[in-house]
């Protein structure tokens, strides 16, 4: 009793010293912030801009990229003789800042003109052209010339499938490193050699495709500058359109929907799935389908595997494995390919939503068109980069020919738009193609972390219980909180689930079931902060979380919207399993609808 | 999966080491230096059993050792020679003379010869500034060098 009051004594404690609050003046404003804040983080929260090039932060996701090495942020305090670093520097009682004082502004110029005296001056035809945050703070500060003429770094270009190195644009801000290390926990860079040399690398050098990377992109989402840039392919798409041997089909992913807007100047969180509809049929594919028809196809397969696993462990089958981990996100399995190579018998063997539409596009409806694959194109829309990697694994072609020919990202798709000309505002709505367009909200809000396993609770919900849902909604499976966890219950059985988003998160919780720590039935897992609406491959938010915020609430908008909420009643899922695949989890889907893993871990052979 | 292959007694003294620093992360610097002690150099395949021994990315411990000149990943030669590069070395002359090592030898700083007898390196000061320049063969100590001086140097270890 005694101790449980010290601790509510020590908390209070603690939270008023949380409190304090510490007077300061910023260009001439009077502010109070909370003590242990840098100037730069008082400055913003008291409105004042303070321009950065190396920090990075995604807020509400636990992640601070502050190496205090651009010195772009550099502000001027009075009584301190040299400049101050305002992201890290911290504020004290009194302290008088000055941040756009003409020391301020000269040395602020001067240490943009020095990096720009290695950087490539190729802005024209670089990918982040447009995007970069270097280019946009030369112009901020109106640089029109460098004085400065230095060496000129000559790295090799590292293209992987998905992801592009190109490490002479690499201002060494280490946003990348601090991403793939602390956020996603998969550690593939690290700052390597010193001096000039310098670099952002992975272990020996080695091409990324040999590392330990999970292609999940988050540092490309990071980098600020054109080091780091997703393989863009709209151009063999183009092609592909213009061929007339080729029928070309598009697919695109629910949170792309949620996310295109932002390139066309519509704010976060815009819905433009009619419009994005009506662009991608003007570009010129042949039929624009729906990934959200194989995300429910998926919930069909992966609910089905899920309670067939269930229903054994509970008829008391030892070798059952449980909990069961979803499967569609494609980082997500690079990483425990890698990382958990003891496990690759839990996750679900159901094939990701891009997987099952590509498979389903080159088989069961090239057979409807009557036409061989190979004089079929499937492109997909993904806010992903990882997906890129993913279409191109081996056990995902027949004699070669991929189920999914190109994988373009959320950017690449704006891209296209801009490329052929089509004024994206003022498109009308218009409708997906059937019967692989047709989708339900269970569809949509795999888009958002915690979306897949609510999709796969209202199925399996009522398949198990053989009743009809009461509420479709199950808000406590919703949230951006790092893992959650939730029990729902099935009619008197609890159904206990995790979800993690973030590597890192996601790292966390499976070491728990390694270790025995936890019991869950499901787990669900994405790779991207928030869960695809994140995804590396959407447009770039220069680490403002809000936006991820607001497209995450747009998701669950455009599930309210549809008529059909659980997949199971999606009647062009029903008509699909009646005219060929017969049931989920039967001998055609096995075939086409599941795969298999690999052991991708390292490991160091002892020679005797 | 990728392997990695190493032998059987250098794999024992390698997680040794890691155990005497009780395989915790933030003793990487001084594990990577026993490790060198002991083999000479770090080369990938030792690295890569470090890093699963401290539990940390092979790319972080590659990074550690390329940033510190200290580390090397080529094996030194039979002969290691290291050039005094100290202020009272350097104004008597010594780059002339590791200019001289360099054309004697044909390797560059860091680089071991083909037949695997001599290696170059540069040091900081040996504390031997009243024989400026200074150089060390081994545990043997050459001073007031001149660059004339190196072919003679060279053939006694031939």
């Amino acid at each position: 009793m005694q101790s449980a009051l010290n601790k509510d004594l020590l908390n209070s404690k603690i939270s008023v010293v949380k409190m304090e609050m510490i007077n300061l003046t910023i260009d001439g404003k009077a502010i109070q912030a909370e003590k242990g804040l840098s100037i730069l983080k008082a400055a913003r929260i008291a409105g004042i801009d303070i321009p950065t090039l190396c920090y990075y932060e995604l807020n509400g996701q636990k992640l601070e990229n502050r190496p205090g090495g651009c010195r772009v942020c550099v502000v001027e305090v009075e009584g301190r003789k040299n400049l101050a670093p305002a992201c890290a520097t911290e504020i004290m009682e009194g302290m008088v800042v000055h941040t756009h004082s003409l020391r301020v502004v000269n040395a602020r110029r001067t240490v943009v003109e020095l990096i720009l005296s290695d950087h490539p001056s190729d802005c024209l035809s670089c990918s982040k052209s447009g995007h970069c945050e270097l280019q946009s703070l030369a112009q901020k500060l109106g640089i029109r010339e460098i004085p400065f003429k230095g060496a000129q770094s000559t790295y090799r270009k590292d293209n992987s499938p998905a992801i592009i190195r190109d490490v002479d644009k690499c201002i060494m801000c280490r946003r990348c490193e601090t991403v793939c290390n602390q956020l996603q926990t998969v550690g593939a860079l690290s700052a390597v050699n010193r001096g000039f040399e310098a670099v952002v690398a992975t272990a020996f050098e080695q091409d990324l495709v040999k590392s330990s990377c999970t292609m999940c992109g988050q540092c490309v989402m990071a980098c600020p500058v054109g080091a780091l840039s997703e393989v863009n392919q709209t151009r063999q798409v183009i092609q592909a359109i213009n061929n007339p041997d080729k029928t070309v089909i598009v697919q695109t992913a629910p949170a792309v929907r949620v996310a295109l807007g932002e390139e066309f100047g519509y704010p976060a969180g815009t819905i433009v799935t009619g419009k994005m509809a009506a662009a991608l049929r003007r570009i010129g594919f042949d039929y624009v389908f729906d990934t959200d028809f194989a995300a429910d196809l998926t919930i069909m397969e992966e609910g089905t595997e899920l309670l067939g696993r269930i229903s054994k462990f509970m008829n008391g089958d030892k070798d059952v494995k449980l909990p069961i981990l979803t499967s569609c996100c494609p980082g997500w399995v690079n990483f425990f390919e890698t990382n958990f190579p003891d496990m690759l018998d839990v996750p679900s063997t159901a094939k990701s939503p891009q997987q099952m539409f590509g498979a389903v596009a080159k088989n069961y409806w090239a057979e409807k068109l009557g036409i061989k694959r190979e004089d079929m194109v499937v492109v997909s829309i993904m806010p992903c980069v990882a997906k890129k990697y993913e279409c191109q694994r081996d056990e995902f072609k027949e004699n070669g020919n991929p189920d999914v020919d190109y994988s373009l990202t959320t950017r690449e798709l704006a891209e296209l738009i801009k490329q052929f000309n089509i004024d994206f505002n003022s498109l009308e709505d218009e409708d997906f193609d059937m019967p692989l367009g047709a989708s339900t909200g269970a569809a949509v809000i795999f888009g958002a972390t915690g979306g897949v396993i609510e999709a796969a609770v209202r199925t399996a919900y009522e398949v198990f219980t053989k009743k009809p849902l009461e509420k479709v909604d199950f808000t406590e499976l919703r949230g951006l909180e790092g893992v959650r966890e939730a029990t729902v219950d099935f009619n008197g059985t609890p159904i206990h689930l995790g979800i993690a988003h973030g590597l890192g998160n996601a790292r966390k919780l499976l070491e728990k079931v390694r270790k025995g720590e936890v019991q869950y039935h499901a787990i669900e897992v994405m790779a991207c902060p928030g869960g695809c609406i994140g995804g590396a491959g959407q447009p770039y938010h220069h680490g403002d979380f809000s936006i991820v915020e607001k497209r995450f609430e747009a998701i669950y908008q455009e599930d309210k919207n549809k008529e059909l909420r659980k997949s199971h009643e999606n009647p062009y899922i029903k008509q699909l399993y009646d005219e060929y695949f017969g049931e989920p989890c039967g001998e055609k889907s096995h075939h086409l609808l599941h795969t298999h893993y690999f052991d991708k871990s390292k490991q160091v052979e002892i020679e005797a | 999966m990728a392997r990695v292959k190493l032998s059987e007694s250098k794999a024992k003294k390698i997680k040794e080491i890691c155990a005497a620093y009780g395989n915790k992360a933030g003793e990487a610097i001084n594990v990577l230096h026993q490790v060198q002690g002991e083999f000479g150099y770090l080369p990938a395949e030792v690295q890569e059993l470090i890093a699963l021994e401290l539990n940390v990315p092979v790319a972080t411990i590659y990074g550690i050792v390329t940033f510190y000149s200290f580390f090397t990943m080529i094996p030194k030669g039979e002969h290691p020679i290291s050039i005094c590069m100290g202020t009272a070395c350097y104004v008597r002359g010594a780059e002339k003379v590791l200019d001289e090592f360099k054309r004697q030898l044909g390797i560059g700083i860091g680089e071991t010869t083909a037949d695997g007898k001599f290696s170059l390196n540069c040091l900081r000061c040996v504390g031997a500034c009243g024989l400026a320049p200074v150089a060390m063969i081994g545990e043997k100590v050459y001073g007031r060098l001149t660059p004339d001086m190196v072919k003679d140097i060279l053939n006694e270890y031939k």
